[in-house]
Parts: structure tokens; sequence; C-alpha cells
């Protein structure tokens, strides 16, 4: 068995509009490998979600395109496949959680029949089997009493469960890789540690990969092997778990690690990053980043910068280390 | 456990019984509804006669009813100008109308629905294509373009319903457009992509069941002004024909004696379409209440 189960190569994502070319994601290239977690972490609008919804071909379209790029999956080229056959992928082989488990479930339905349905489509099941299945998976998701909560509404379940809900339909068909689009964001702070042990547990369980995308650090910290930080639609570090939090390289990277609030260290005043994401529409030139980075010379306001490998999987997007070099 | 579940649907079935019943207006409605109903059904052991008897017994023509000495015995709102029982006939006459109705409002909500979801679900061009024919639809008079259509087909009452149904289509089609393009874009519809749905499992397992809850609203004032436009074609001689019992019908072969005193035969008609009509649309406001989520009374 291969151990790169999802392999993207330089990915790009553009959408059309009538302002003009967004360039969500620009030429993003990450690498996931079975039973593994990957974090992809960044600000709003740094085409976190866009690259993890190109994966599954969701990008709603017009106005969106890929436009380029590979993205491999147990060997096959996910953007060559047709629709049908990608909808055999979806839910089966990789499944999505999204971020809003408030409004990601079918109010006119009880859960037991959405995951239910979800099995039934793609392992053609009888109901009945169906059932004793979507049974056991709530309970593997920890839904208490689930004779009597399969077949409760949406509305009556509580935030938390039913994030739990949308982690048993998407773990229903067993998939090899699940993607968790900031799973976490819409709970509070205790069900959050809840959810994030459930997920870790259940990718132990199922020996499922993870592509986890979120802008909590911490969050990163607890769950994640590699991680990817982007920036402007663009990979600007990528590296280890704890080589990214020991000794990140990247300036923003670095910024990002000195804005969170650590309850080991002395009191000070939480730095920020200068500035504000750039408008997609109107990238400056060069390097993304030099607008808000403190190290910006020359050549950063000219040429956009190679993510290069510094040590072994450790690779950085920035001037300062192709100067060195 | 089943008994807390049941207890469960159990209450929201009785909240929406609580919500009719508060509704005083809605309440009539379907009181009116419901008796009208009852009449179509059971036409055949209500009506006290054949409502179109031949040949026809013109000895008793224009007879009054239960209101004078002059009447009838068994006639008790009198006859029309063929001696044909009034009640018998408005009996009869709203199996006509109200199947008329629904028929009518049956293929405005079937043609309606397949197109103003494909609109609103896939967009583009389609969508743009088919709301043009429905502004070019929208812009002709209703009634003006039944007419149109019945003369194309020509006349009868199945002619008639087939003309008032593709006439409301427009409006149907603008409901559940509008209503698919709001549902469309709810993360759980995203959901349903991700998880491998195909596009006609989404429409038919997540987004109609979602968005019909204003077609069914809108269909029950259809239905109103379905049996209205009907009455108005038949009343124009384009729609039902004689001998059948439909009320515009039978109002347009009885007005002109109004004149010389036999008032009834042309107003219990008359008074049968107002109180369909009132009553449907009573019935109809109140769903509108009862049904949208915002007004928790």
């Amino acid at each position: 068995m291969m151990k790169t189960l999802l392999e993207i190569k330089n990915l790009k994502t553009h959408f059309f509009t009538h302002e003009g070319v967004v360039k969500a994601v620009d030429g993003v290239s990450l690498k996931v490998d079975r039973g593994k977690t990957l974090g992809i972490v960044g600000e709003s609008g740094s085409g976190k979600s866009v690259t993890a919804l190109s994966i599954l071909r969701l990008i709603p379209q017009p106005p969106g395109k890929i436009i380029g790029g590979e993205i491999y999956f147990e060997g096959q080229d996910l953007l060559k496949l047709d629709n049908k056959e990608i909808r055999k992928i979806r839910g089966k082989k990789i499944s999505m959680i999204f971020q809003e488990p408030m409004t990601s479930l079918d109010p006119v339905f009880t859960i037991g029949h959405e995951i239910i349905e979800t099995i039934q489509l793609h392992q053609g099941l009888n109901k009945k089997e169906a059932r004793e299945k979507a049974l056991e998976i709530l309970k593997i998701v920890g839904i208490p009493d689930v004779e009597k909560r399969i077949d409760s509404y949406p509305h009556e379940l509580s935030g938390g469960m039913r994030q739990r809900v949308m982690i048993a339909m998407a773990l229903s068909c067993h998939p090899t890789l699940l993607i968790a689009d900031e799973p976490t964001t819409a709970l509070d702070v205790t069900i959050q540690a809840q959810i994030i042990k459930l997920i870790n547990d259940l990718k132990k369980r199922f020996h499922t990969s993870v592509i986890l995308i979120t802008h909590d650090l911490g969050v990163i910290a607890e769950m994640c092997d590699y991680v990817a930080v982007m920036y402007a639609g663009q990979v600007v570090e990528y590296a280890e778990v704890f080589t990214l939090f020991e000794k990140s390289l990247h300036p923003y990277t670095q910024g990002l690690s000195k804005s969170i609030p650590r309850l080991n260290k002395e009191v000070e005043k939480l730095q920020v990053i200068p500035g504000m994401v750039p408008n997609l529409l109107n990238l400056p030139p060069g390097c993304p980043f030099h607008p808000r980075c403190s190290y910006n010379f020359e050549k950063c306001r000219s040429e956009n910068p190679e993510l290069i490998e510094i040590e072994d999987s450790h690779l950085v997007k920035c001037h300062l280390f192709t100067e060195k070099r | 456990m089943d008994r807390k579940n049941n207890q469960l649907k159990e209450t929201r079935t009785q909240e929406l019984i609580r919500r009719l019943r508060y509704n005083k207006s809605a309440t009539f409605g379907l009181i009116i509804v419901l008796i009208l109903i009852l009449c179509a059904i059971f036409a055949n052991y209500l009506a006290p006669n054949n409502p179109s008897p031949s040949p026809p017994e013109l000895f008793n023509a224009l007879k009054p009813g239960f209101w004078s000495q002059k009447g009838i015995e068994g006639m008790p709102l009198g006859t029309d100008a063929l001696g044909r029982c009034v009640l018998s006939r408005l009996l009869f006459g709203a199996r006509v109308s109200l199947s008329a109705g629904f028929v009518a409002v049956g293929i405005a909500m079937i043609l309606g629905i397949t197109f103003g979801t494909v609109a609103g679900y896939y967009g583009g061009w389609i969508d743009a294509v088919i709301m043009r024919i429905v502004d070019i639809m929208f812009a002709f008079p209703a009634l003006l373009l039944a007419i149109v259509i019945v003369t194309v087909l020509g006349q009868g009452l199945s002619k008639a319903m087939i003309a008032i149904g593709i006439v409301y289509t427009p409006q149907m089609a603008r409901i559940i457009r509008s209503s698919v393009l709001y549902i469309k874009e709810m993360e759980y519809i995203e959901v349903q992509k991700a998880i491998g749905s195909s596009d006609r499992r989404i429409i038919f397992h997540h987004i109609l069941p979602n968005s019909i809850a204003p077609v069914i609203v809108y269909g029950t004032l259809m239905l109103a002004s379905a049996i209205l436009d009907c009455a108005a074609l038949g009343f124009l001689g384009l729609g039902a024909q004689p001998p059948t019992p439909e009320w515009g019908a039978m109002l347009s072969k009885s007005y002109s004696y109004i004149v010389s005193g036999a008032w009834w035969a042309a107003t219990f008609p008359g008074l049968a379409i107002l109180f369909s009509v009132l009553g449907l649309n009573l019935l109809g406001d109140g769903l509108r209440d009862i049904l949208d989520p915002r007004l928790k009374i």
C-alpha cells in the first residue's frame, strides 16, 4: 500500500467574478499520508476552504473553476474523473464535515433517515441493515440513548450533538480521508474539546487520514501531524507540527504564533500582525505578504518567492531563506 | 421510548390545530371549504332531483322556491328557465367547480414546480430562458390568456381546466423558483453534495420538501381564483357546455330573467361562487399565517 494517500500538485482554483479574477487558490501543493492528519491554517480568505472543496470538486461553477493542477487520491487524478465517478468517491472514500452543525442537517428528516440514506447510497444495503449500521455508528460517536435519538429531528438536538451526527454521517461509509472544515468553530469550548477528542479517537479506530482546516492553532497542536500555513491562496510554510511550533521560519507563521495567548508566559501585550489580508482581486506585486512583513526588502516587492525545502519536510516560501542559500 | 416520540409528533399536529383554532377567519374558511367538499362528494345523495332531466320539464320553468306559495314541492330553491332544480344543479355544480379548480391548480403545480425548480436549481441560461417565457406570460391578463388558449384548444370544461392551469403556471414557477434559490444555498444541500448525492436525489429528497410550504399556501389561494376563472369561462360560454351544471354557466343562462322577477336562478349560483371563493381565500390566508414559522402564536 502506498504511503501517500492524497497528493495535491500545483492546484489553482480561481473565481471569475464581475470585478475580476479572484485567485482563491494559486499553486497549492500538499501531501497527506495514510492515517496522518494534515492541518491547514490561515486567516479568513486565505484559501483553506476552497482547497478542501476543490479536492471533492464542490467548487460552485460558475463562478469558480479549477484551472490547473492535479489531485492524486489513491493514485487516481480526481480532477480527471467524470461527475458520476466523483460522486462515488464523495462520502464513500472522502467525506467532509462542515463548520455549521446547526444548518448542516436537513430539517425535514430525522437524523436516522439521513444516515441511513447515506449508507444505502454507497453500500447497497437494505433498510434494516442500514439502520443497524446507523445505530452502530451513532453509538460510536457518542450519542446517548441511540434507539430513541435516531428518530429525532435536527431541531431537537444541541449543536454538539448535531456535529456528532455530522461526523457519524461522514464516517458511516468508512472513508479513507476525512476533511474537517473548521469542525469546532461554531461550538462552545467544552464541546470543542470533546469533538476534537472524538475525531482523534475515530481517526485511530478507522485508520482514517484527516485534513483539518482551522484558524485555531490550539486545535492544530492537539490534532495534527503536519501543518500547512496558507496566506492569500498559497502555502507559505509546511512542516511537522512540532517543528512549526518550535522553530517556525516564515514571518507570517511567527506572527500567528505570537498572536495566541499562552498561560505559561509572562503577561504582556499580545502581538498582532499589522495590516489586513490583501484583497485577492488586487494582490500586491511580489510576495503577497510583504506589505505586512517587518523583514521586507527590495526583492520581496518585485518577485514572489518559491516554496523551498529548508530541511527534511520543512518547506517555506520566503526570500529570507532563498537569499541564505 | 416510542411513547415519548409520539408525544413529540402529536404536539406538532396539536400545535397546528391550536393555531388554526386561534385564527377565526381561517376556521370559518375551512368550514366553508369542508361543506363544499362534502356537497361535491355526496351530491348524488343530497340533491333532491336530477340536475339535468331530459327532456326538460318546461312546464316547471322559473318557479320560485320555498319562500313562495307558487313554488313546487321538492324544489326548495326554485327552478331555472328549463324547469331544472336549482339546488340540485348547485350541488352537482360544486363537484364540477371544485374538480375544475383542483385539476387546474394541479396542472399549474406540476408544470410550475418542474419549470421553477429546474430554473432555480440550475440557474444560468436555462433559468434565463424559462423566466423570460414566464415574464411574457405574465404580460397578458390571466383571463384573456385563458380565452386565447381555449380558443386554440377548443371549448369545453376539460379544455378550460387545462387553459387555466397553463395560465397559473408562471405564478407557481416564480414562487417555487424563489424558494429553491433560497434552499439550494443552505448548508445541508452542500452536505448532500459532499456525501455523493446526485442532483436528482438532492432536488427530490431535499430541495422540494423544504420549499413546498409556500406552494401549499398559494395553491389554496389559487384554487379560489381558478374556480372563479372557470366560472368566468363558463359564463362566457367557453367552459362547461350545457347541460353540465356549472355555476358560471348557470349564472349566464339565468341572469336575463332577473328583470322579470325570477332572481333565484341567477342569485344562488352567484352566491355559491362567492362563498367558495371567500372560504378558500380565508383558508389560504390562514394557512399562510399558520405555516409561517416567524409568526409564533
